[in-house]
């Protein structure tokens, strides 16, 4: 059922006992948070399934980079539980240090959610700092995380 | 069963055996304040140190005011920071307050419903009842009611009135709030202190099963341990009808969690705490950061028991819709709402003498004995019902709060089964369609959102919830009154 090389050298789902353990990667940093999402929503349902026909931009801010992956995390989730959107694709365009920390600017593409359209997995109820790594390299990023579900 | 296992321990805890049933974790580094303390039998403590769990019982045993033992319970596993499956009292004034040692979904609960029902009584009907609670009862991924909405003045209202602003909606019966864990409202809850983010979340889902391990069963009565008590909570016989439900506050309580974390995170710099783990982030008991949590909680918590609530009434409707008769023709009395995930203010006995505390149940159920107050009246000869949710198809349990909980464990008990095997390794071994089809050979009906969520709660995937209910048993923190069987699982 699950094609665990769908998504690879985007993301990939590690064993853990109770929740969603997830690795993503990217080139930059801005790629790995697009794939980060990417595989929270994947948690959710099948993103190949969901039209990148609605456009919005998101911004977030935080104290570091943990919060601001967290708090990016967060920021579609509650989109999700609040305006039923799910999302499939997702272009970080900045991810800058400001004075007050980090800031990011993303366009994220998806649709309503629908039950007949789109495969119910698991519900997630919050990103996590648990086990969250960071790991940035001259030539790529990893982002590692939970999602409490 | 390498690959199931959590992350490996990264520290060698010292284990003490006290006896079959009990271990010790002593003070071996300088800041813990107190031993740990797990109740377990030797196969649950070999399961334990496969993952964290010893350890972040051991960093618990770290926090400020903390009073005789950081408490993990036969079901403890790794969780954010605190294990899932522990207790933690500090003191009201020189002690802490950390969501962490609450969790993600503020009461996390379970409720009972008993019937006048046999199962011969509702074999005929069973699937069509199933069926009719699945519609009625919004669950999985983003489902909702189409003609249950709440406007955010109202959600306002739900979590500072509790079960009884439904009840007065027509939502529930009178007996229904006597029957909760703090009389389904507890005190203290300011909607001031809740964000817009977790208002927002909320106001779509009260009434919502939400998916994951969240289930609603009609069960059957298999066994009878303690026939006086369990007449007094209205199990009369062997075969009985029950409807239990399992589910918490949905995305209202995840966002008072992780708003608070962040508040904590600051305030442990302010505060000048030094804790082993980040993620036990705390604030003193007296602090302005302590009180707002402690209000936003008590919102959660309320949100928690009203969703059960309205979905008790769906439940109730239900039987109607199947039966074309009243609800109150079947019982359908509401048994006992415990919470599994809170922080309560309490008066223990610590040292010789009274002491307020902050108890943090963490995957725990409160287990209060016959006599004390909290027991609501008509159950207040025999203690507490203690309410233990086994994992899809399996059995759950009815046990009874004891004095002895009193001294061990701050009045509490274990809270579930726990996990054995990791969601990725559970699909990977079973198909939802194999699960389904094998619990339909047992008899039992099912109706779930995903069948995905079928193959990750399978049973295997499980600790034994019998094993669990048998530690708490032995140990004496909460004694065996009930063995509940499924019938029917609604899943989300």
């Amino acid at each position: 059922m699950d094609k665990p090389n769908k998504f690879a050298g985007k993301f990939e789902f590690l064993e853990h006992t109770a929740d969603a353990y997830i690795a993503a990667y990217g080139a930059t940093m801005e790629e790995a948070l697009g794939n980060a999402a990417r595989a929270m929503f994947e948690v959710m349902t099948d993103t190949q399934k969901v039209n990148p026909a609605h456009r919005e931009a998101v911004e977030v801010e935080a104290e570091d980079e943990y919060a601001l992956l967290y708090s990016w995390l967060e920021a579609l989730l509650v989109k999700f539980e609040v305006e039923g959107m799910l999302f499939s694709k997702f272009e970080v365009h900045s991810f800058k240090e400001t004075k007050e920390g980090f800031k990011l600017k993303a366009t994220v593409w998806g649709e309503k959610f629908n039950p007949g359209k789109h495969p119910q997995k698991v519900g997630v109820k919050a990103a996590t700092y648990h086990q969250m790594e960071i790991i940035r390299e001259a030539d790529k990023a990893t982002l590692m995380f939970i999602l409490d579900i | 069963m390498g690959e199931d296992a959590g992350r490996a321990p990264t520290l060698r805890v010292p284990l003490e055996k006290i006896d079959d049933y009990s271990w010790r974790i002593p003070r071996f580094r300088p800041g813990m304040q107190v031993p740990g303390l797990i109740f377990a039998n030797e196969a649950l403590i070999e399961k334990m140190k496969t993952d964290r769990t010893m350890e972040q019982c051991a960093n618990v045993a770290h926090l400020p005011g903390i009073y005789k033992n950081a408490i993990t319970l036969p079901d403890g596993h790794e969780g954010y920071g605190f294990p899932i499956g522990g207790v933690a009292a500090t003191d009201y004034d020189a002690g802490v307050i950390s969501p962490g040692g609450v969790g993600y979904d503020i009461n996390c609960g379970v409720r009972l419903l008993t019937t006048n029902l046999t199962e011969k009584d509702v074999r005929p009907k069973l699937a069509q009842l199933a069926e009719s609670i699945f519609t009625n009862v919004p669950s999985g991924l983003g489902s909702r009611r189409k003609d249950f909405t709440i406007s955010k003045s109202d959600q306002d209202r739900v979590v500072v009135e509790g079960v009884n602003w439904l009840i007065e909606k027509g939502m529930g019966w009178a007996q229904d709030a006597e029957h909760c864990e703090e009389q389904g409202c507890m005190k203290n809850a300011n909607p001031d202190k809740v964000s817009p983010t977790a208002k927002n979340r909320g106001v779509t889902q009260l009434g919502t099963l939400g998916s994951g391990n969240h289930f609603l069963e009609i069960q059957k009565v298999d066994k009878i341990l303690n026939p006086e008590t369990a007449k007094t909570f209205g199990i009369e016989a062997e075969g009985q009808v029950m409807v239990m439900i399992h589910c918490g506050s949905r995305g209202y309580g995840h966002q008072v969690c992780s708003d608070y974390l962040r508040v904590m995170e600051h305030a442990v710099q302010k505060y000048k705490i030094s804790l082993p783990d980040r993620e036990l982030a705390c604030a003193p008991g007296g602090s302005s950061e302590a009180r707002d949590y402690y209000q936003a909680m008590a919102c959660a918590v309320n949100y928690a028991f009203c969703n059960r609530q309205a979905i008790t009434h769906w439940v109730r409707q239900s039987f109607q819709q199947v039966y074309n008769q009243d609800p109150e023709k079947f019982g359908l009395k509401l048994v006992y709402d415990v919470a599994h995930n809170i922080a309560k203010v309490e008066t223990h006995n610590v040292e010789g003498g009274k002491k307020k505390v902050w108890v943090h149940r963490k995957g725990a159920t409160r287990a209060f004995p016959p006599g004390h107050v909290e027991v609501p009246q008509d159950y207040r000869s025999k203690g507490q019902p203690v309410l233990i949710p086994g994992s899809m198809g399996t059995s759950s349990w009815v046990l009874v709060g004891t004095e002895k909980a009193m001294d061990l464990s701050f009045g509490s008990t274990a809270h579930g089964a726990g996990r054995m095997m990791s969601r990725s390794a559970a699909k990977r071994k079973y198909w939802g369609g194999d699960i389904k089809a094998g619990l339909e050979k047992r008899g039992i009906v099912v109706r779930a959102a995903s069948s995905m969520i079928l193959a990750e709660e399978a049973d295997p995937a499980y600790k034994n919830v019998d094993v669990v209910a048998d530690v708490s048993d032995k140990v004496g923190i909460a004694t065996k009154v009930a063995r509940l069987v499924p019938l029917a699982v609604v899943k989300g």
